[in-house]
């Protein structure tokens, strides 16, 4: 009894999240996710790298919960996942501040509390003073850090669990559709945030060279049906080198997409 | 990995955020003069035209006097109905049965609107049966309502909804239907019930459909009430719009026609300059969409 109670809350021994031999078919020919296995380690920044068509994106919703797995087990030693989409979709008739508020407010948070918390988040995504903004009043970049915070707001389960350390971010995508300066921008961003939250990470992207920049492990998958092909342990590697191993994975994916063209 | 010390990031950061800003123009006192005098004069000038062209006709005699009377001779009609207080009476009379016919029918369409709209049975059953309605001149109920209710207030108010609920569902069903899907997968995201996901994102995302809705739904009730007026007389139904210029045709009374037609029409335009116009801008306004009327 004290063994399994430990390895639940024994932060060292349980995942973030454990995706076990996770399928996920759309119809009898739709196979968008094949029999994936992947863990990620709480504090753990992890890509998932692939071509379009792999899946990646209906294994990030099956970990957010937005789906059901076919077969398989997914779980998750965090709470609720914050989840970033490829647009920032923030509530267009809500302000800034309002948009981060509203998961609070969802989740039953008094309002002195959430006001305070409101603030936290927006200084953190360097966005303090202008939550009385609309989102058609801000930035592309500067949308996508509000909905990093209203993300981050997401995951405070209950009143009492502010400054949680276990929070999830799952991200699909989230800077594909800015240009090159502001995404460089909001990755640095991001990696800082990463840091001072202690999060785990779940980043969905197609861009080999972002991967490996961001990723403390960069993970491949195949396309159609989604399979975990490689994976790459990033985080120490050298700046010198990592031109290298970014060709070495341009290489591996380049593969994968040509694998389709018998087929 | 970040090379630079932080504080350069936040700088440069914060620089492109000024340049990324989307710029928008403050309006000073003297540019909002200059755009209101840009919204009112040419309705203004198109109003005197008019009048001018209807003294003009009138000048000619072309047409007999009793079809048409001099623009002077008809404002004499509207003046004395003023004077006596009477043109509140009538006004008060049609005003308040539109208004609680309307507010009626916004409490019944919008759960139905919602229930079209979410559940996909009620939607196939009578989705089509609310488009069709929708089309149907409102008009062609009153001899039933009056058969079912008598000449009573309650045949007035059947017509008036009749008029108005179709629209008004229809409305809210379009701006479901337009909301990106990607908002209820956000409300899920951030941990939304049934219930708080129709509350905080559904419905303030469908509003400006809804609005739309709301706005035809006024005019269609509007509509019905001077139909049922006109044609609905009773001591109990009291004097109205529709029976004021029902009074004009019997009496052959151009002037009282003419004038109740204008008091009909200020009405209309009232209500829209006043309500709707107002709610419109300021919900598109704060959504950045840029097809706010001026």
């Amino acid at each position: 009894m004290t063994a399994i109670m430990d390895e639940l809350t024994d932060p060292i021994r349980t995942n973030a999240v454990r995706i076990e031999r996770v399928s996920k078919s759309f119809s009898a020919e739709v196979h968008a996710l094949d029999q994936v296995d992947l863990d990620v380690a709480p504090g753990e920044f992890v890509c998932l790298l692939g071509a379009s068509g792999c899946g990646k994106t209906t294994l990030l919703n099956l970990v957010a919960g937005l789906d059901r797995p076919s077969d398989g087990r997914i779980e998750l030693a965090t709470g609720r996942p914050a989840v970033m989409f490829q647009e920032s979709a923030l509530l267009p008739w809500l302000t800034a501040a309002r948009n981060v508020e509203l998961p609070l407010k969802l989740a039953g948070i008094p309002r002195g509390q959430r006001k305070q918390r409101v603030e936290q988040l927006l200084e953190l995504v360097r966005l303090g003073g202008l939550g009385r903004k609309r989102p058609h009043e801000l930035s592309g970049g500067m949308r996508q850090r509000v909905a990093l915070a209203r993300a981050l707001a997401s995951t405070v389960d209950s009143a009492e669990s502010g400054t949680a350390k276990d929070v999830l971010l799952l991200m699909d995508e989230p800077f594909s559709a800015l240009d090159a300066i502001t995404r460089d921008v909001l990755q640095s961003e991001l990696i800082r945030v990463w840091a001072q939250t202690g999060a785990s990470v779940l980043f969905v992207t197609h861009d080999v060279r972002e991967a490996v920049r961001l990723g403390q492990r960069v993970v491949l998958l195949s396309s159609r049906p989604g399979k975990v092909v490689r994976d790459w342990h990033t985080a120490d590697t050298d700046p010198d080198s990592e031109p290298e191993l970014v060709d070495e994975i341009n290489g591996a994916l380049r593969e994968v997409i040509s694998a389709h063209a018998t087929s | 990995m970040p090379t630079q010390p932080p504080d350069t990031v936040g700088e440069f950061e914060a620089g492109l955020d000024a340049l990324d800003t989307p710029v928008r123009q403050q309006a000073n006192a003297a540019a909002r003069t200059r755009k209101f005098l840009r919204v009112v004069v040419p309705p203004l000038v198109a109003l005197v035209g008019i009048i001018a062209i209807w003294q003009l006709l009138w000048a000619l005699a072309f047409w007999p006097e009793y079809q048409l009377p001099a623009p002077l001779t008809v404002w004499d009609e509207l003046w004395a109905r003023l004077h006596t207080g009477e043109v509140f009476a009538i006004l008060w009379t049609s005003l308040h049965r539109a208004v609680l016919g309307f507010l009626i029918g916004v409490v019944i369409a919008t759960p139905l609107g919602l229930l079209v709209a979410k559940v996909n049975v009620v939607r196939r059953a009578i989705g089509p049966l609310l488009t069709g309605l929708q089309s149907l001149p409102s008009v062609a109920w009153v001899p039933a309502a009056i058969l079912w209710f008598g000449v009573t207030p309650t045949a007035i108010y059947v017509v008036v909804l009749l008029g108005s609920v179709p629209s008004i569902a229809n409305g809210l069903v379009s701006g479901i239907d337009q909301i990106p899907p990607i908002l209820p997968r956000v409300g899920k995201a951030l941990g939304a019930g049934r219930m708080a996901a129709a509350r905080h994102i559904l419905l303030p995302a469908a509003l400006p459909g809804y609005l739309a809705g709301l706005k035809q739904g006024w005019a269609f009730s509007w509509r019905s009430l001077m139909a049922a007026e006109i044609i609905a007389r009773s001591p109990q139904l009291g004097k109205g719009l529709g029976a004021y210029l029902d009074d004009g045709r019997s009496f052959s009374d151009m002037p009282t026609v003419i004038a109740a037609i204008a008091l009909i029409l200020i009405v209309g335009i009232g209500i829209e300059l006043l309500a709707f116009r107002p709610a419109e801008r300021s919900v598109l306004r704060a959504r950045g969409l840029s097809g706010a009327p001026q």
